[in-house]
Parts: C-alpha cells; structure tokens; sequence
C-alpha cells in the first residue's frame, strides 16, 4: 500500500490458522460481514453512502475524513470487542523489535490467565503464528502480501476466524513497520510500541507519529544493556517530548526482567463484561 | 509510505459518492502533521485513478500548517516539524491544527 514499498490494495490478503485452511480476507461472512454491512449502510457518520443525484458542472462539497471508511470498521471493530469484554491491543515495531517474542513468552507464563489470544500480521509465512501457537495461545495468521499494514477489514476478519473468548486479551501483532501502522486504526483499546535498545535511542525523534501514538512503549532486548552504549535517560526524554503520556517498561522477553510488570499492564486493561 | 493506500481511500470514497459523474478535479486537505506526504499523494494519484471515473482529474492539495497549545503555560505557536515541543519545554502540546487528512470537494463535468 505504500509509493515507496510497492505495496498494493487488499488484494492477496490471506488469513488463517496454522497449517488450517485458507481464508480470502475479504470473502463476505462472519463479523468482517457484519463489518462490510455496517461499513455499506452506515447511517450515522457523513460519509455514508448517498450518490449524489444531479452533479453535473458543479463543486461537490464532501468535506470527509480520508481514512473514514477504515475508522467506521475499526468502531464496529472495537464495539464487538467491548461488548465481549475483550482487551485488544494494537502492537507495532520496527521487524525484529521482539514483537513475537514477547507473544511467545507472555504466552507460556501468562496465557492462560490473560486468555491471551493472538492476530499476528506479516507479508508472508505463517512462522509466526507456529510460534505463538507452539507456546500454547490461540492464533490466526493474517499475510497481507505486499501490504506494510493491517487495517480494521483485515482484524475484523481475523477476528472472525479466531473467535476469541469473551474477557480474553487479544493482541494484534501488526506487520513490522514504525511508520505507516500508525495511521491505521484496527479498533484496539491501547496501542503499544516495542523499541528494542539494539535499535539505538533515538527511534521516538525519528519516528514521532508512531511513538505520539502509543500508550505504552516497552523498551525490549534490556538484558544486553551491558554490551551496548543505549543512552536509557536520552530514550526517556526523547519518548516524553513525543508523547508525555506514553508510559515505558523496561523488559526482556529472554532474561524475563519487566515481564511481570507488563502482565499486570494487561490484566488491570481487561475491560469487564457487558 | 503509506500514501498508495492513503490515495486509494480518496478515489474509493469519490467513486462511491459521485459513481456516474466525471471528476475533473478533487480538493484535499492535508495537514503538516498528519503523517501522509502530499507529494507522494500526487505522484500514486494518476497511477490510481487510471480507468476510473476520476482519470485525467486534477489534483488540488492544500496543507495547513501546524498550530499547537501548550498545556503548560497556554502559548500558541506554530511546531516546528514533527515534534511539538514548547519554547517553555513543554512537550505536552495540543495539536490544534496540521493533523488534517480531509477530501474537502470535488468538480464535476
């Protein structure tokens, strides 16, 4: 979807479970169904979908968000999951942050009190939905092909294919990228950003709007702190001059240290059931 | 980056507004800081309107520059790039203006 990467539209977007059948992300059923429905009769935002009658020779005010139609799935998105009860979290980082890794070690010593289930994004393979699953979490694979983004029709049926538990905390890991996930709202209740220390300090000043967003940022990879010269207090400043109120944890999904604190993270996040 | 998907949004939401009508021209609002880069807006334009009812229109962009308000001393100012940042060295800023990604009009035939 991307001038500079070549990404192309929804086309060649493949959802589905390790080594399960393949689902066409855009075929019309389950909740992405219910999605398109509200998305193609849609009465309340103003981008609805009047066609305008006699237009000709004139100005058309249309005065509309360009991203509406992506922020209409993404409200159906986030309604269904509230009414579930379900936390979902929008996770993005620059590819190998850690991302999948802190999945796969959050999976095997808090899945199962988390109700952790997982939607993880990639260009191809389903690898790392073989991980997740290997570390006992419930997972869908989404591969956008050329795409370097989810977007809220994507999770809407990713959703549909994974079906998550009423009060479970689903974590959407979006495709390896600190620029263009920003601009993509999936229907998430909080947007987290992994910066690993072996990326340098300087990632919040060099990507604003993927940090601005954010409303915790887990500072990964901090068991080798001693073998790098990552300037933690510049991180920490810089983080705060993009977005005072991101919050920051310090982990390492290898050595463990921060893990517990990010569990509780979490589990004080989960909304109660309505 | 992300301007290809970002270009397809504008001729989708276009097409389905006006689906019989030749748009000669389509007006866009995008701010200093919205994250999309009009120049990379017009260079996916052509290319995507192509065989559309959009194809030969001419692309009008304005872009708001950014306006901010310190939520620490209440100044207004005008961010310089990206990063919002105070003069009192506030970073907690409101972005009053610049984060606009808007189809504001288009012209018909």
């Amino acid at each position: 979807m991307c001038a500079t990467c070549g990404c192309e539209d929804g086309a060649g977007v493949r959802v589905q479970r390790p080594g399960g059948p393949v689902h066409d992300a855009h075929s019309p059923d389950g909740l992405v169904h219910d999605a398109h429905d509200h998305d193609s009769h849609d009465h309340d935002g103003p981008a609805h979908q009047h066609h305008d009658g006699d237009v000709a020779g004139r100005t058309v005010m249309l005065q509309q968000k360009v991203l509406a139609k992506n922020d209409r799935l993404a409200e159906v998105n986030r309604a269904w999951l509230l009414r579930q009860g379900i936390l979902a979290i929008n996770l993005m980082s620059s590819p190998g942050a850690g991302k999948t890794t802190l999945l796969e070690r959050t999976a095997r010593e808090a899945g199962a009190a988390l109700g952790l289930a997982v939607i993880e994004g990639d260009q191809e393979t389903t690898l790392d939905a073989g991980r997740i699953e290997a570390a006992g979490a419930a997972v869908v694979q989404i591969n956008t092909g050329a795409g370097c983004h989810l977007d809220a029709a994507m999770v809407a049926q990713g959703l549909r294919v994974l079906d998550p538990r009423p009060g479970s905390v689903l974590v959407v890991e979006n495709v390896g990228n600190l620029v263009c996930p920003a601009l993509f709202d999936l229907g998430e209740q909080a947007r987290v950003v992994i910066a690993s220390v072996t990326e340098g300090a300087d990632k919040p000043v060099k990507y604003p709007q993927m940090f601005r967003a954010a409303d915790l940022v887990l500072l990964s990879k901090v068991d080798l702190l001693p073998y790098l010269d990552f300037d933690a207090a510049r991180f920490a400043a810089d983080l705060k001059g993009v977005s005072p109120r991101a919050e920051i944890l310090a982990i390492s999904a290898t050595s463990g240290e921060g893990m517990p604190a990010w569990y509780d993270w979490l589990s004080q996040r989960t909304p109660p059931r309505s | 980056m992300h301007e290809l998907a970002i270009t397809e949004s504008v001729v989708e939401a276009v097409t389905q507004r006006l689906p019989d009508a030749r748009v000669i021209c389509v007006r866009l609002e995008i701010g200093a800081m919205s994250g999309v880069v009009a120049d990379s807006v017009r260079f996916c334009f052509d290319l995507v309107t192509d065989g559309t009812n959009l194809e030969g229109a001419r692309l009008e962009i304005s872009e708001p520059s950014a306006r901010g308000r310190c939520r620490n001393c209440g100044a207004e100012f005008e961010p310089d790039g990206p990063i919002a940042l105070c003069s009192c060295g506030s970073a907690d800023v409101a972005i009053l203006a610049g984060s606009e990604l808007r189809i504001m009009s288009v012209e018909v035939a």
